[in-house]
């Protein structure tokens, strides 16, 4: 099982979690078993085609999936996983 | 207090007697004054190569914008066989790389004639760019008008304020998508606002296609990798166009924040924001990079270096370290953007990780 982190703008949809343990071999597996658990995810994840929506960015260790090998990014046993919706550089202010 | 005098050495005048000549050797003691002429251009051309390039002349201060250093910081690799150099733009005039940005983005206004005697160019900035777009407009006698988050820091505002910008707060809470979205929606109702825009506006990666790159190549040709921050993605698409055309191969390499808890003020994943300028296929990694992560190697940057940067310094070196360890050998090269000063009241530099850790979750500054 790995640990998927949900932004705090997904987390309504997964009954308030910050984190889902959930299995998968792969990004492709980890997320089609969250939108299984969860099927409001669906659409906002991945585009009708099944590639992820430009707005969302998965992270597996820290890393970009998009630099990686996409969904198809191995996702071993102690990996965090991470959604992130794409936000303007310094979204944080302070 | 009298200063004392400067002492100057006259370099030897050519004899005239040979220059009349037109042919070397002729003349009276040509082949002695031939030597010491040459003699004399060596030593002074040896004095200059063994001096660092130092800032040069300029007529004016935009012009002294960019030719920054590239300093070596060996003690921020983790791995013997890769160098990292660190490229400094707290350099700059203003004290960060958005003066080259900011430059590029009113000198395209100006070319594109949307520049009217009552224009107020107005930028969504949480503070480099703004900063940078004060100075450049009091300079050039231009009105600068900044959409800022209301809880950007203190000195941010008082800069802004000390070039005579004028500041239109945005709710802190919605961070840059707020001010974006405010200074959009400005521009929109007052035809005397002109956005500079630099999340869209080709002028922001050209300035680093045209100045940083070519820097970074000239004092580095054998850079491997490059890593910058990910803000308005300005600096990887510029340095990276440039650097895929001169040296392909160069992997170029982002170092993105991770996002505060409570300031994702968003209500759907569709009121993300990708910038306009955004090319996801000129990067080949992207690292997201923790603010306790980043302020930490901030202060090993620091102690170890001597460098005082600011917390997206901090980001760019968790990312460089982290390409490092992928590397068997090699060269970085790391553009850190900007100084310390801005941040001292945030406590950066002082305060225990515990005692900030509301701010480490809802973020620091970086852009």
């Amino acid at each position: 099982m790995s640990v998927v982190r949900i932004p705090t703008v997904l987390r309504p949809q997964v009954g308030g979690n910050k984190e889902v343990e959930l299995a998968g071999t792969t990004v492709r597996e980890v997320v089609d078993a969250l939108t299984s658990q969860y099927p409001s995810l669906k659409s906002q994840l991945l585009t009708d085609e099944g590639a992820l929506n430009r707005f969302v960015n998965v992270y597996v260790n820290g890393q970009d999936v998009r630099y990686l090998d996409g969904l198809a990014t191995p996702v071993g046993e102690r990996d965090e996983v991470r959604l992130l919706p794409a936000m303007a550089g310094g979204a944080h202010a302070r | 207090m009298a200063l004392p005098k400067p002492v100057v050495v006259r370099p030897p005048e050519p004899d005239d007697a040979d220059q009349r000549s037109g042919a070397p050797g002729t003349g009276r003691n040509a082949p002695d004054a031939q030597v010491h002429a040459h003699a004399h251009a060596h030593a002074h051309a040896h004095a200059h190569a063994a001096m660092a390039p130092h800032g040069g002349r300029y007529d004016d201060i935009l012009d002294a914008i960019g030719h920054t250093p590239l300093v070596e910081i060996p003690r921020m690799s983790p791995n013997p066989a890769v160098r990292i150099f660190a490229k400094l733009e707290m350099v700059n005039p203003t004290g960060s790389v958005k003066d080259r940005v900011a430059k590029y983005l009113i000198e395209d206004l100006e070319r594109r004639g949307l520049l009217q005697p009552d224009s107020i160019i107005l930028e969504p900035t949480s503070g480099n760019t703004g900063i940078a777009l004060a100075m450049i407009g009091r300079r050039k006698g231009y009105r600068v008008a900044l959409v800022m988050p209301d809880n950007v820091t203190n000195e941010r505002r008082q800069m802004a304020a000390l070039f005579g910008a004028e500041v239109i707060d945005s709710p802190g809470r919605l961070g840059s998508n707020g001010a974006i979205s405010l200074a959009k929606h400005l521009v929109s109702k007052d035809p005397r606002f002109v956005m500079a825009y630099q999340y869209g506006n080709e002028a922001n990666p050209r300035a680093h296609e045209e100045t940083t790159g070519p820097e970074i190549l000239a004092d580095c040709p054998e850079v491997d990798v490059f890593v910058a921050g990910l803000g308005t993605s300005g600096t990887l698409m510029g340095v990276g166009r440039f650097l895929r055309r001169a040296k392909p191969g160069v992997r170029i390499v982002a170092a993105e924040p991770l996002p505060g808890e409570h300031l994702q003020g968003l209500r759907s994943l569709d009121e993300g924001f990708v910038p306009e300028i955004f090319d996801p296929s000129m990067l080949d990694a992207k690292y997201l990079v923790s603010n306790q992560d980043s302020i930490a190697a901030l202060r090993d940057l620091v102690d170890r270096e001597g460098i005082f940067g600011g917390p997206s310094c901090g980001a760019v070196l968790v990312a460089a370290a982290r390409e490092a360890q992928l590397m068997t050998a090699g060269t970085i090269v790391a553009l850190l953007p900007d100084g310390g000063w801005k941040y001292l009241s945030a406590g950066t530099f002082t305060r225990s990780f515990d005692e900030m850790k509301d701010d480490l979750e809802g973020g620091v500054s970086w852009w």
